[in-house]
């Protein structure tokens, strides 16, 4: 995959979901979606609860079938991106299997996917060194921390080495310490692997702090209100949310999700 | 070397100390109990076909242990003992392992386990040991097969209705992450679904083995062999000897509290991860 930004690792095109078709509870989750997203980009999804973003990030991950529209995920249809083992997936909790040592939880993907026990051991240990946690890799999930949980989840997400990586809210049952700290430590897994990204989060500051673009959405029916470019450059750290140009995009997103909220509660 | 073996010897020491003062004040419970019931039975003067007194229970007890351990004689109430036993352990192994069996099978169709499930719970409500006479008429009153099919029809229902809840109750997100790596149904079930069971499955059996015990000797009121543990405490009721009845009666606890250790041992063994095994 190349890193120059120009090849589209995934296509939205007319892109809709329709829950309950043709019943009382029909609900136009997601209307007339295009979007492309770069290789190596890092995209955020940001809007109020039932704007489909959540729905979105499910449709690019084959986890749901859109009613209408075209979807490619490297040239390929969801369904084979997912059989050829190009997602990796992390959740708001970090859904680690309470009955594996984090180690084995890392190898589980490779598990599944027939990788020899050796290769495994390996490769799950290089993951948990790379997300600072190669101490703790014969421990319970259970007696790590929520962050620390969620490194672990990062880490089997990657340890397949997947194209794209969907990330469901991942920080949003962390404190904003831990989350700050867990963004850093995101966009340095980030610089390092080259992974198109696809970020969900309700969080303003994080969708800015991370991202290259921010795709705001809103709901009834969800759909894109407006892509907003991120010029901040990379590497970030902790002296980006110090940038005047940070906060500036801070309270352009903030602007364009309450226009968005408004437009919810006109309809209300 | 030796500084570091006499702190671990005195950290053992110390573990023995709570533990000694964690199960204290229930072993003073179970003494004072049965002090008390000495003493009441003593004071009021008690008819020993009402409640005879611990003592003569445990002298009774006793006696049965003598003739058990002298060669050429027969204990009664230990033959007794191990055929509850074995009818039980039977019973047990049979409905348990039948359970789990079919609801493996029916939780790979999710219309058949939602076809099976109500029937389960109507049937988890009907009270088996009736029809303890009815099976004695198909395997013979003498045949231990009689009391095993009561007892694995009894445990056979809340183990299967908990497999089942067990195998599909799985989070959803654990589910997708499976779908994600594009898993086989058989990795599904058996790196998800088995484990995640597992839990149900042992509060299951927890319940079932105790359920086992009290069919086996229910269901040996209704008629048995001779050296049964329900037969015995039937007959030796009625020929008004209370302590022997009551020896069985122990017996009976005996062996049904054993067997909810053998369990606990099990889930130790299978699922040291889960929440019940943390903590101490």
């Amino acid at each position: 995959m190349t890193k120059d930004g120009k090849e589209i690792a995934i296509s939205a095109r007319d892109l809709n979901k329709v829950f309950n078709p043709d019943t009382d509870e029909e609900v136009i989750a997601l209307q007339d979606i295009n979007l492309d997203v770069e290789a190596g980009e890092f995209i955020s999804l940001i809007g109020p609860s039932g704007c489909g973003k959540s729905t979105l990030m499910r449709l690019i991950g084959d986890l749901l079938q859109p009613s209408s529209g075209d979807l490619t995920v490297n040239g390929m249809a969801p369904a084979a991106a997912r059989l050829a083992r190009q997602y990796g997936m992390v959740f708001q909790a970090a859904t680690l299997y309470e009955w594996r040592s984090v180690i084995r939880n890392v190898e589980l993907p490779l598990e599944v996917m027939g990788f020899p026990k050796g290769k495994r051991r390996k490769q799950a240990q290089a993951m948990l060194d790379m997300v600072e946690l190669g101490a703790f890799a014969n421990h319970q999930p259970w007696q790590l921390s929520g962050g620390m949980q969620q490194r672990v989840s990062i880490a089997r997400a990657l340890v397949f080495d997947p194209a794209v990586l969907l990330m469901d809210e991942p920080f949003g049952a962390l404190d904003e310490f831990t989350r700050e700290r867990m963004n850093l430590e995101l966009l340095k897994i980030w610089e390092r692997t080259g992974k198109t990204i696809v970020f969900v989060t309700h969080s303003i500051s994080e969708a800015v702090f991370l991202s290259n673009r921010i795709v705001v959405m809103s709901p009834r029916p969800g759909r894109i209100t407006e892509v907003v470019r991120n010029p901040l450059p990379y590497p970030r750290d902790f002296s980006t949310r110090n940038d005047p140009s940070y906060h500036d995009l801070v309270a352009k997103v903030r602007g364009l999700l309450r226009d968005a909220i408004g437009a919810m509660s006109e309809q209300a | 070397m030796s500084q570091s073996n006499a702190r671990t010897k005195k950290a053992a020491g110390a573990r023995f100390r709570a533990r000694l003062s964690y199960y204290f004040p229930t072993m003073l419970i179970a003494v004072a109990v049965i002090a008390l019931w000495e003493a009441i039975v003593l004071t009021f003067d008690i008819q020993q076909f009402l409640l005879p007194k611990p003592s003569a229970i445990f002298a009774e007890f006793m006696r049965q242990v003598e003739l058990w351990l002298a060669p050429g004689e027969r204990s009664i109430l230990f033959e007794s003992s191990g055929a509850t036993f074995w009818e039980a352990f039977g019973g047990f192994i049979i409905g348990c392992g039948g359970a789990v069996l079919v609801a493996l099978i029916t939780s790979r169709w999710t219309i058949v386990s939602e076809a099976t499930m109500p029937f389960a719970i109507a049937a988890n409500s009907v009270p088996i040991i009736a029809f303890a006479p009815i099976m004695n008429n198909w395997f013979g009153i003498t045949n231990p097969a009689s009391k095993m099919a009561i007892v694995s029809i009894i445990v056979f229902f809340p183990t299967m209705i908990n497999t089942v809840r067990g195998l599909t109750l799985v989070d959803v997100n654990e589910l997708e992450l499976m779908r994600s790596y594009a898993g086989k149904p058989s990795d599904i079930l058996l790196k998800l679904r088995i484990p995640n069971a597992l839990p149900y499955i042992f509060s299951a059996l927890r319940v079932a083995s105790a359920l086992s015990l009290i069919g086996a000797v229910v269901a040996e009121f209704f008629g048995g062999p001779r050296a049964t543990l329900g037969v015995y405490i039937t007959q030796e009721a009625s020929a008004f000897d209370f302590a022997k009845a009551w020896t069985a009666i122990m017996m009976a606890s005996i062996i049904g509290i054993g067997f909810y250790l053998l369990v606990l041992l099990a889930e130790r063994r299978f699922m040291p991860w889960h929440v019940s095994m943390r903590g101490d």
